[in-house]
């Protein structure tokens, strides 16, 4: 059957299993908006922003593990789109990404509304495409697809002429697809996986250090299998929370930057560094110099370039982080005589870890008068549902949520980790929840981050999705502020956000309903309240104004200088 | 230290940008660059000259594997590759030079390729070390104008890239 080119785009979308997209139409995407007018099969929400609907394909992608799908017009539409890529490259985030582009006749003439998305999209895509021909739609999306959940998944934008939505053509949907140029390596090396459980029998002071690639690549369950039977102590970056259950008495919290005493006195102490789909970033690493002096590494990850790129590797394992655990797990049960002996042997090593627990745990001190904002992530945990999706933006309140929150199942933290993007969480939010509308989603903000996209409110009332907003309000933009403070003599550079908004109001304006507590004592009736609502829902706390994130690894000290009280 | 790469790529849209992205945007060098199409139907091969140590090297490799449209990446830096580069040079040849330019282009077997009553232009073939040779002889002479293509280099022996 002859059918136009938007109408086959949509198909194959449908062929892929894809449920919901996030898109905004305009000039040269009008096509496929008539197509997509009575199809049924796909949901389409509107954003008021494409970097919202982006960043909302990446929340859906997040939450579910499927590839998030995003849908913007030619020239402006396109370029909203690039923080939303850029977010979802930065953590390895399954996306494909549809942009309108003008008729192909046009491409290079400036026409209106055109710009060279696949040039300024090259650098934070896995992969992008133009395609040319009504013909070459079926196997462009194939490849599309394929290329963004496999491997390193990775946002993949494809760029979608007029004209050729326009064409008619057949549909066939290829049922294989074959990139010479693209084998990722996803089966461990048996003989790397048994040096690995040598030297994991040999260590003394072992530590797994866990990334977001356990999270993206299904392995929390055997991850938590493998540490609990040789009983050595997880700790994981902001991307890896939830991939080991923090409730664990193996949980050391996260690392890094902000990460606790007792997880980068560990990593300082170790002589055994087990990275899983980790990647050494300088905000876990502190200073490389001083990085973990007397450990080996053992780094397993299916991407190869990310193996010995900041550090030195003593054994790579290239995998499938899931397939390379579950064969350390076989390997493991091989030397089933050895284990007893050696958990015993850690037992001066986990002395060591719990008196660094005991000695500086991530605490605060609570006030009477004024709601500090860890009380209120807390007061969260305990009053939320026990998967429920939790959002953030990027700053302090991020870190009070990473430190405090407590994470104990996978994919149910949604953060930029890697580019930090303001205004991500609110937008990723709504994707989780068009996703699953029937769990408790919550993004928790600042002031500065709900204010880039919080137009979204617009979306969430209007598509019924009950996301509930957190804003921990100190009217700052906090962790600049803390730098200046600590670092700039307190010479609050713009960082005051002087205006006072009335979020009640502003809830009220969009249809929502806003709360707000000012004192201590109202923080569990507002959270309560706010759980309550059947709709999307503001709750604003009032929180100590220059609370800080702590502790605190100066960017450039080693992981063992932290700056505890300040 | 300097290094020889040979990329096969595929020889689609837009592969030349992602490979010069590539290096520009994680601070790797480029000191020549030459790409045309093999013998195989569909295929280009570049040849990427470019300096750094172990490293960055391994980086290089590696980031260019894990582009999408690259097939296979070669590395001749242990020498098991033969290299050549060819040079057209326009130099100034007047009266007594004119025939110093002759005898250089004879000892170093280049070829005359363009003549004017007050130039002559050479083809130059040779490792790019001869190349650098010819041209420090023939610069006091007047150098006009020097067109480089960069190393091209094919490993020895009797195996293709692909075996």
């Amino acid at each position: 059957m002859k059918m136009n080119g938007a109408r086959i785009m949509l198909e194959c979308l449908k062929k892929e299993g894809v449920d919901t997209v996030f898109g905004y139409p305009g000039g040269t995407v009008i096509n496929l908006y008539d197509a997509l007018f009575d199809f049924k099969d796909i949901q389409h929400i509107l954003p008021r922003h494409e970097q919202a609907g982006t960043h909302a394909a990446d929340g859906y992608a997040r939450a579910t593990g499927r590839v998030g799908v995003a849908i913007a017009t030619s020239g402006p539409g396109a370029t909203n789109t690039v923080t939303g890529i850029a977010t979802a490259y930065m953590d390895s985030i399954p996306m494909v990404i549809i942009t309108g582009q003008v008729p192909t006749a046009l491409i290079g003439n400036d026409a209106f509304q055109e710009v060279d998305i696949i040039g300024i999209t090259r650098p934070c895509t896995k992969h992008s495409f133009l395609i040319r021909d009504v013909k070459d739609i079926a196997i462009t999306m194939k490849k599309a697809f394929y290329l963004a959940r496999s491997g390193r998944p990775g946002p993949v934008l494809v760029d979608f002429p007029k004209d050729i939505q326009i064409a008619q053509g057949e549909f066939h949907y290829p049922e294989t697809v074959e990139i010479r140029g693209y084998k990722p390596n996803l089966s461990g090396h048996p003989r790397q996986v048994e040096k690995a459980v040598t030297m994991i029998l040999e260590s003394r002071r072992p530590v797994i250090y866990v990334g977001g690639g356990a999270v993206l690549g299904g392995a929390a369950e055997p991850l938590t299998q493998l540490a609990r039977k040789l009983s050595i102590p997880v700790t994981t970056t902001l991307m890896g929370l939830g991939s080991f259950p923090e409730s664990d008495g193996l949980s050391l919290g996260m690392l890094g930057m902000h990460g606790a005493y007792c997880a980068n006195m560990a990593m300082t102490g170790s002589d055994l560094i087990i990275a899983i789909g980790a990647r050494f970033d300088d905000r876990v690493t502190g200073k490389l110099s001083t990085f973990a002096p007397h450990a080996k590494i053992i780094h397993i990850d299916v991407d190869p370039t990310s193996i010995k790129k900041n550090v030195r590797v003593d054994l790579p394992i290239v995998g499938d982080v899931k397939d390379v655990l579950m064969k350390m797990i076989k390997q493991t049960d091989k030397s089933k005589d050895k284990l007893a002996g050696y958990i015993s042997a850690l037992a001066p090593w986990h002395s060591d870890i719990d008196g660094w627990k005991e000695k500086h745990p991530i605490a605060y001190k609570q006030s009477s008068t004024i709601i500090k904002p860890q009380f209120v992530i807390q007061k969260l945990r305990e009053l939320s549902d026990d998967d429920a999706i939790i959002s953030t933006d990027v700053g302090q309140h991020q870190m009070w949520t990473a430190q405090f929150f407590q994470f104990n199942k996978p994919r149910t933290l949604l953060t930029s980790g890697g580019l930090g993007t303001m205004g991500y969480g609110l937008p990723a939010a709504m994707g989780a929840q068009a996703a699953f509308p029937n769990r408790q989603v919550i993004t928790i903000c600042g002031d500065g981050g709900v204010q880039m996209n919080i137009q979204e409110m617009a979306t969430l009332v209007q598509n019924k999705l009950p996301v509930k907003i957190v804003i921990l309000n100190n009217n700052f933009l906090g962790m600049v502020r803390q730098w200046q403070e600590l670092f700039f003599d307190k010479r609050y550079s713009s960082t005051c956000m002087e205006l006072p908004i009335d979020y009640r109001k502003l809830a009220d304006a969009y249809g929502a309903k806003g709360f707000l507590a000012t004192k201590p004592g109202e923080v569990e009736s507002v959270i309560k309240q706010g759980f309550k609502e059947n709709g999307p829902v503001i709750m604003e706390f009032k929180i100590a104004r220059e609370e800080k994130v702590l502790p605190m690894v100066p960017a450039g000290a080693s992981l063992n200088e932290m700056v505890l009280n300040a | 230290m300097q290094h020889t790469i040979s990329v096969i790529v595929e020889n689609d849209f837009g592969v030349l940008s992602r490979v010069a992205t590539l290096f520009s945007g994680r601070g790797f060098n480029i000191d020549s660059l030459s790409v045309a199409p093999t013998n195989e139907e569909g295929l280009s091969r570049m040849t990427i000259v470019t300096r750094g140590d172990e490293q960055v090297l391994e980086q290089i490799n590696k980031q260019l594997n894990k582009l999408i449209d690259v097939l296979k990446v070669l590395d001749f830096s242990d020498g098991s590759a033969v290299e050549r580069e060819l040079a057209l040079i326009k130099v100034a040849a007047e009266d007594d030079s004119r025939t110093e330019v002759l005898r250089i282009v004879d000892i170093f077997r280049a070829k005359i390729i363009d003549v004017t009553p007050k130039s002559y232009t050479v083809e130059a073939t040779g490792n790019p070390m001869k190349i650098d040779a010819i041209l420090e002889l023939l610069r006091p002479l007047g150098l006009k104008e020097v067109v480089r293509t960069g190393s091209v280099a094919i490993g020895r022996g009797a195996k293709g890239w692909n075996g």
